[in-house]
């Protein structure tokens, strides 16, 4: 196995009211495209400026490349960086920008320009050299601070959350030109985020962080599917969160009733006992609706509910329901057919879902750190 | 309608006019009216008393004799210097007001910066005379240091006149360039560091460019307010080292030539009027963007 790119070994980093990054160790592996995923705050922007250089870590070591990063200064690390603003230098042109980094190890004018033509040929920008950086659309600018970036060919680039700027149309269509660009290059990119789809559309590997910590280290489909926390099934996808106690089941299935006594059951992720406070997660997909009762799977547990709103999203719609002893509230995706396009607010309905993909952890200890 | 329409036009000008006009009054009561009268006088000679005839004689007069030009040529070499010098030290104080000190600490700076201008500029002159004289502080110092055996005139000398004129000038290339440097991204600086720049490449390629337009508001600024100095030249340079700011007094009050004097002052005029021009040029900035920074 080769060296990863880039290796972390028990970082710490605390400033004076809390700790930011909290005794981390992780590797990336060569050429793969890794996100950090996290609410606003978990330390994911501390850990990329730690890696990054602008930071210096309390503890632990950074390798990249196989090198040690300690006592290293930024311009002097084999790792550039994509910032949320982009940063493009406003008072040169384009191919000035592309070039800057080139000029800074002293390579010559013509050397310079060739190469800083190739790359912006490369992100789909060729003959742009001479434009100004205010001329360029945001897609365009996006592809400029990342060849400025890949022109020096890095080890690892580390992008700072560089779609957040963007509106949505062109962030959908950003996520898709990275993800080429990447495979294009074979670079390693090292992705924070707070955007939990970017991070699931984008990544090899995902880590979920929260409180300076990985909650959970996966390919997207495991953190989808298989969460490891509480916190990853609350933040990773649109979930059911159901809080209740204990109150039944087998070494499987947990059977939940929440204060309100409404009863569901779910998988259980770890081992729990009767009366604990647990947390169930249902996604809104694995449940299903039917007017008629008798419609639904007679092996699940059926609930009944009334239609509170209805969200319509195209291939994304889905129903909030209302348990009908609880008043719970519970999202419920609807099906592609069409079948329930004519559904009325009000109107009386029925649910279930298959207890075994619903998961069950125990409840955050009160007073903990919570997202 | 349209009468209604054309009324509101109407008023609206007036509007505009009264606003204007204690500024336009202003303008040409005060600076264009005195300037043309100047202008003339500085373009006649009395040939008999109580009569004047078109003349260049004052020009002349500049020219020939070397004590003006020559006083000339040193007030604006020592202006450029002070102009230099002050750029130097008020760039690093503008650098950290901005970009290191944070919040509270940032403001105390520019506090400390401010404060001196509280005071009239003659009170802070004087104060320097006080530190700088023979048996001023500063000397005494010297001495008691064992630096010099005997307490030295630090007054009277070109780094006196300065000193003085640098201490003016401070605050007006500290407040353009503050405001040119708060507006440059901090994540610009780190992108070039991240490209591998060093320091010295992040300031010639990044923080200058950026910083031009105050750079250049701050030097036209300080060089004009130091061209057209009068107190602290004199109090500070005395006899020995006259600013031509004093030429033109003494043409005017002691020795009554009122046309020499109007001469000298239009010969400053274009002196500091060439120099903006030449600044604008080297830096390669418009007058427009400039005068937007200071």
């Amino acid at each position: 196995m080769s060296t990863p790119d880039l290796s972390v070994h028990s970082l710490v980093k605390r400033f004076a009211d809390h700790s930011a990054v909290e005794d981390l160790s992780f590797s990336v592996e060569r050429g793969s495209f890794f996100s950090i995923l996290g609410p606003s705050g978990c330390g994911k922007t501390t850990l990329l400026r730690m890696i990054a250089g602008f930071i210096a870590p309390d503890g632990g070591d950074i390798h990249i490349g196989g090198r040690s990063m300690q006592g290293v200064a930024p311009n002097r690390r084999p790792v550039n960086m994509v910032f949320q603003q982009l940063a493009l230098f406003p008072m040169m042109s384009v191919g000035e920008n592309v070039e800057f980094g080139l000029a800074r190890r002293g390579i010559g004018k013509a050397d310079r320009r060739r190469r800083s033509d190739a790359m912006l040929e490369r992100v789909g920008l060729a003959g742009a050299a001479y434009k100004r950086v205010d001329e360029l659309s945001g897609g365009q600018r996006q592809r400029v601070a990342i060849a400025r970036s890949l022109v020096l060919e890095p080890t690892l680039l580390l992008l700072d959350e560089p779609l957040g700027a963007l509106d949505l149309k062109l962030r959908e269509h950003m996520k898709i030109e990275l993800k080429q660009l990447q495979a294009a290059f074979g670079t390693t990119f090292v992705y924070i985020t707070h955007d939990q789809s970017e991070a699931l559309v984008l990544s090899d590997h995902v880590a979920v962080m929260n409180h300076g910590r990985f909650e959970q280290r996966g390919t997207p489909q495991e953190l989808y599917y298989e969460p490891a926390t509480a916190f990853v099934a609350g933040f990773v996808g649109a979930n059911n969160r159901i809080a209740g106690q204990l109150t039944g089941g087998d070494r499987e299935l947990a059977e939940l009733t929440t204060s309100d006594g409404w009863r569901v059951r779910a998988r259980k992720s770890a081992a729990m006992r009767v009366n604990d406070l647990v947390e169930a997660f249902v996604r809104p997909e694995v449940a299903s609706i039917e007017r008629d009762e008798a419609r639904l799977p007679a092996s699940h547990t059926r609930h009944a509910g009334r239609v509170r709103s209805l969200l319509f999203d195209g291939a994304n719609s889905a129903v909030l329901l209302t348990e009908e002893a609880s008043h719970f509230e519970f999202r419920v995706a609807l099906p592609q057919t069409g079948q329930f396009a004519d559904l009325k607010v009000g109107e009386r309905v029925f649910f279930s879902f298959d207890p075994q993909r619903a998961i069950c952890f125990a409840a955050p200890i009160p007073g903990a750190p919570q997202a | 309608m349209n009468d209604a329409l054309s009324q509101r036009i109407w008023q609206r000008r007036l509007m505009l006019t009264l606003l204007l006009a204690p500024a336009l009054l202003w303008l040409f009561a005060l600076i264009v009216l005195p300037h043309i009268d100047l202008a003339l006088l500085s373009f006649r000679a009395r040939s008999a008393p109580r009569h004047y005839q078109p003349s260049l004689s004052q020009y002349d007069t500049f020219f020939t004799e070397p004590l003006y030009w020559q006083i000339f040529v040193r007030t604006a070499l020592l202006s450029a210097l002070a102009t230099v010098l002050t750029l130097l030290i008020a760039f690093p104080i503008a650098w950290v007001i901005t970009k290191v000190a944070q919040g509270r600490a940032s403001t105390l700076l520019f506090m400390v910066c401010l404060i001196p201008f509280w005071v009239s500029e003659t009170v802070r002159t004087l104060g320097w005379l006080i530190l700088l004289r023979q048996s001023g502080v500063l000397p005494a110092l010297l001495v008691s240091l064992g630096i010099t055996a005997q307490p030295v005139e630090l007054l009277y000398h070109n780094a006196t006149i300065l000193t003085g004129l640098v201490y003016t000038s401070l605050l007006f290339m500290v407040v353009p360039l503050i405001g040119s440097l708060e507006s440059l991204d901090n994540s610009l600086i780190e992108a070039a560091y991240d490209l591998g720049a060093s320091g010295p490449a992040i300031l010639r390629k990044i923080v200058v460019p950026h910083a031009a337009p105050g750079i250049t508001a701050g030097c036209i600024v300080v060089f004009m307010l130091t061209l057209g100095n009068y107190l602290t030249p004199t109090l500070l340079g005395g006899k020995n080292s006259q600013w031509f700011t004093e030429l033109i007094y003494t043409q005017f009050i002691v020795r009554f030539n009122w046309e020499q004097g109007a001469a000298f002052g239009f010969l400053l005029l274009a002196l500091s009027t060439s120099m903006v021009a030449l600044g604008l040029r080297v830096s390669g900035q418009r007058f427009v963007d400039v005068m937007r920074r200071s």
